[in-house]
C-alpha cells in the first residue's frame, strides 16, 4: 500500500502519436495478415489447389488410357470440359470449410474479442474477411483451373479430344467454376458467422451442399425435378458445367439465384454479427 | 475517465450486473475487486462494447466505445479468458490488432519487448504458459498507447517476478495520468496497487472508497488482545459495556467492539492489571470478505437465488 500518494493533477500523459484511426483498408490489411498467419489456412489453401490442378489432369490422364475399352455412347457423350475441371468438387470441400474457420476459428478461441475490440462497429470484420478470403479463393482457384485446363487438353490429344479456350462454353464454364468456388467460400464465412462453432458450421455446409442433393434424388422424380433446380448445389453448380444437366437453371440464372442465396445468409450474419454478444 | 451509470445486464433469467453506477478517473489505478461471479467480468465487457448492456449506459473518454475513432489508441484491454488465437505467433497477433489501426511494426516490437517476450515471439500462442499467455494480453492492451487501460485479473499466472512486474508498470501507466482500471479477486493484492477500490458482488455495488478509507474501516471494525492475570474479573466488566469476549487461552482475551484504549481506561477504573493490550489489525482480505459476504447474505435473502453464495462469517 502506497500511502500519500500525490495524484498528478490530470496530467495529459505524454503521448506517442501514431498514425491513428480505424478504417476499412486498415481492417483489411489486418484480416489478411490474420488470414496468412495460420498453419491451416496454408494446408486448406494447397490442398485446395492441388485438388484443382491436378485432379482433371487425373481423370484426363485414366480416361485417355481406358479410351478403347470406353463404349462409343460414353466417348460420344465425353465432355473435356467438365473432365478438366472436375477438381473443383474436392477443393470446394476445402474451400468451404476454410471458409468457416476464417471466423468460427476466432470464436473457438476467443480470438473474436480481441478483433471486436479493435473493430467495436464489427461490420467492417465481416467484410474484410470476406473480401480477404473471396480474392485469395478467387486468384488461387483461377490459377490452378487454367492449369487444369490447359495439362487435361494437353493429355486429351491423344484420341483428339481436346478442346481449345476459344470453344463455346470453356471459357464461361472455367470462370464459372471459379466463381462457384469463391461464392461458396463466401457462403460459409456467413455460416460461420451465424452458427459460430466450426463443427455446426461445416456440418450445415457439407448438409446444403452435399447431402441435400442426395436426398431430393430418391423422392419421386416429379418433385425431385421440380425442387431440383433451386437447391443450392445445382443453382450453383449450374454455371460450372459445359452442357446443363436436364433439371438446371441456365448458368447465369442458376449463378444468380446462388449468390442470391448467399447474400441472404450474409445479411443474417451481419445482422446477428452486430445485434449479439460477443 | 470511465462512467458506468446505472448499468444493468441480464443473460436471460440470470441477472449479472444489477442497477450499477461507478466512474473510474484517470491518474490513479482503481481496483475493481469481487468474489469470484461477482459480474467484474461482465462489465469489463459492457464496457468495452462486448456485451450491450440491458439497461444503462458506459461512456469511455466522453464516449460510446461503438463510437470510438480509434479504439485502441483510447483503450486497452485484456480479459480474463484469453482472446487469442493459439494458432498464431504473438508477433502476427499483436501486428494484425495493430494494422487496423496503422500502427507501425516498430511499435509492435517495442510492446514484446516491454513485456518480455522477445524470446518466444515467433512461435505459436498455443504454446505459451499462463504468464507468456498473461504477458502478450498485456502487451495487446498497451499496443495504441491508450489513455485508459483495462485488465482483468493481470496477476493471474504470474510469478513473484512478474507480479512486481505489472504492480510497478501499472503505477506507472497511473502516473503518467492514464486511467488504469483493474479486477482482481484478491484483495492483498489491490492494496498493493490500487488507490482506489470499486467493490461489487453479485452484480451490485457494495463500495467504491479508497483504498486508505478500507484500511481504515477495516481497522476500527479489529479486535482487541488483552492479557491480564485477572482475566476473568476483566471479562465481566467487558461484558457489562456491550463488547464481545472470547476467551483464548487462560489469561488471554480477544474483544470486539470496543478500541484499546477504551478497554485500557476501563482495566484502570476496576483497577484490572493488564500485561498486554494489542489492537489486532484485521487482514483486509477478511475486511473484504465481510463486506461481500453481507451482499451475498443480502440477496439470497432477497430470493434472488444464491448460486456461488458464500458462508457469512458468523460474528465474532
Amino acid at each position: 500500500m502506497s500511502a500519500a500518494k500525490t495524484l498528478p493533477a490530470a496530467a495529459a500523459p505524454e503521448r506517442r502519436v501514431f498514425a491513428g484511426r480505424l478504417t476499412q483498408a486498415r481492417v483489411l490489411r489486418s484480416e489478411w495478415t490474420k488470414l496468412w498467419s495460420l498453419r491451416s489456412t496454408r494446408w486448406s489453401l494447397l490442398f485446395a489447389v492441388i485438388a484443382m490442378a491436378g485432379l482433371g489432369v487425373l481423370i484426363a490422364a485414366v480416361s485417355m488410357s481406358r479410351w478403347s475399352h470406353l463404349s462409343p455412347g460414353d466417348r460420344a457423350s465425353f465432355d473435356s470440359i467438365d473432365r478438366s475441371l472436375g477438381g473443383y468438387h474436392l477443393a470446394q470441400l476445402a474451400i468451404g470449410v476454410l471458409g468457416v474457420l476464417v471466423i468460427s476459428g476466432e470464436y473457438s478461441t476467443g480470438m473474436i474479442r480481441s478483433s471486436l475490440m479493435a473493430v467495436p462497429r464489427r461490420l467492417p470484420v465481416l467484410w474484410a474477411k470476406i473480401a480477404v478470403f473471396a480474392l485469395v479463393t478467387f486468384v488461387l482457384m483461377l490459377a490452378s483451373a487454367l492449369v487444369a485446363f490447359f495439362a487435361a487438353q494437353a493429355i486429351l490429344t491423344e484420341h483428339h479430344v481436346n478442346v481449345t479456350l476459344g470453344h463455346p462454353h470453356a471459357l464461361r464454364t472455367l470462370v464459372g467454376t471459379v466463381l462457384f468456388m469463391t461464392v461458396t467460400g463466401i457462403l460459409c464465412v456467413a455460416l460461420g458467422t451465424i452458427i459460430r462453432s466450426t463443427a455446426g458450421a461445416i456440418a450445415t455446409f457439407a448438409g446444403l451442399l452435399f447431402v441435400l442433393p442426395g436426398i431430393v434424388d430418391i423422392l419421386p422424380s416429379e418433385i425431385g425435378n421440380s425442387i431440383n433446380p433451386y437447391l443450392p448445389s445445382s443453382a450453383g453448380g449450374a454455371i460450372a458445367k459445359a452442357i446443363a444437366d436436364p433439371h438446371t437453371l441456365s448458368p447465369w440464372g442458376g449463378f444468380a439465384l446462388y449468390c442470391a442465396y448467399t447474400i441472404v445468409l450474409l445479411a443474417l450474419a451481419a445482422y446477428l454479427l452486430v445485434r449479439r454478444d460477443a | 475517465m470511465i462512467e458506468v451509470r446505472g448499468v444493468s445486464k441480464r443473460y436471460g433469467e440470470k441477472v449479472a450486473v444489477d442497477d450499477l453506477t461507478f466512474s473510474v478517473r484517470p491518474g490513479i489505478v482503481t481496483g475493481f475487486l469481487g468474489p469470484n461471479g461477482a459480474g467484474k467480468s461482465t462489465t469489463m465487457r459492457l464496457i468495452l462494447g462486448l456485451d450491450a448492456p440491458t439497461s444503462g449506459t458506459v461512456r469511455v473518454n466522453g464516449c460510446s466505445y461503438r463510437d470510438l475513432a480509434a479504439p485502441l489508441h483510447e483503450v486497452g484491454a485484456m480479459l480474463e479468458a484469453h482472446a487469442i488465437h493459439t494458432g498464431r505467433s504473438a508477433y502476427n497477433h499483436l501486428l494484425a490488432l495493430a494494422q487496423t489501426h496503422g500502427i507501425p511494426r516498430r511499435r509492435v516490437e517495442e510492446v514484446i519487448k516491454l513485456v518480455g517476450l522477445e524470446d518466444v515471439a515467433r512461435k505459436r500462442v498455443g504454446s505459451f504458459s499462463l504468464g507468456m499467455g498473461q504477458r502478450l494480453g498485456v502487451a495487446a492492451a498497451l499496443l495504441g498507447d491508450p489513455a485508459t487501460v483495462i485488465l482483468d485479473e493481470p496477476a493471474n499466472g504470474l510469478d513473484p517476478e512478474g507480479i512486481h512486474w505489472i504492480r510497478n508498470l501499472l503505477k506507472g501507466l497511473a502516473a503518467e495520468g492514464r486511467t488504469v482500471f483493474l479486477s482482481s479477486h484478491l484483495m492483498s493484492e489491490m492494496a498493493q496497487t490500487a488507490d482506489h477500490l470499486v467493490v461489487i458482488g453479485r452484480g451490485r455495488l457494495i463500495a467504491d472508497t479508497s483504498v486508505a478509507e478500507f484500511v481504515r474501516r477495516a481497522s476500527s471494525e479489529a479486535n482487541v488482545r488483552v492479557r491480564s492475570p485477572q482475566a476473568s474479573e476483566l471479562r465481566k466488566e467487558l461484558v457489562g459495556r456491550e463488547a464481545q469476549v472470547q476467551s483464548i487461552e487462560e489469561g488471554l482475551l480477544e474483544v470486539s467492539g470496543l478500541t484499546g484504549e477504551q478497554i485500557g481506561e476501563i482495566a484502570l477504573e476496576a483497577r484490572i492489571v493488564i500485561s498486554e493490550l494489542t489492537p489486532l489489525q484485521a487482514s483486509l482480505e477478511e475486511a473484504f470478505m465481510s463486506l461481500t459476504g453481507d451482499s451475498v447474505e443480502y440477496h439470497a435473502d432477497a430470493g434472488e437465488g444464491n448460486e456461488s453464495a458464500k458462508p457469512v462469517r458468523a460474528a465474532a
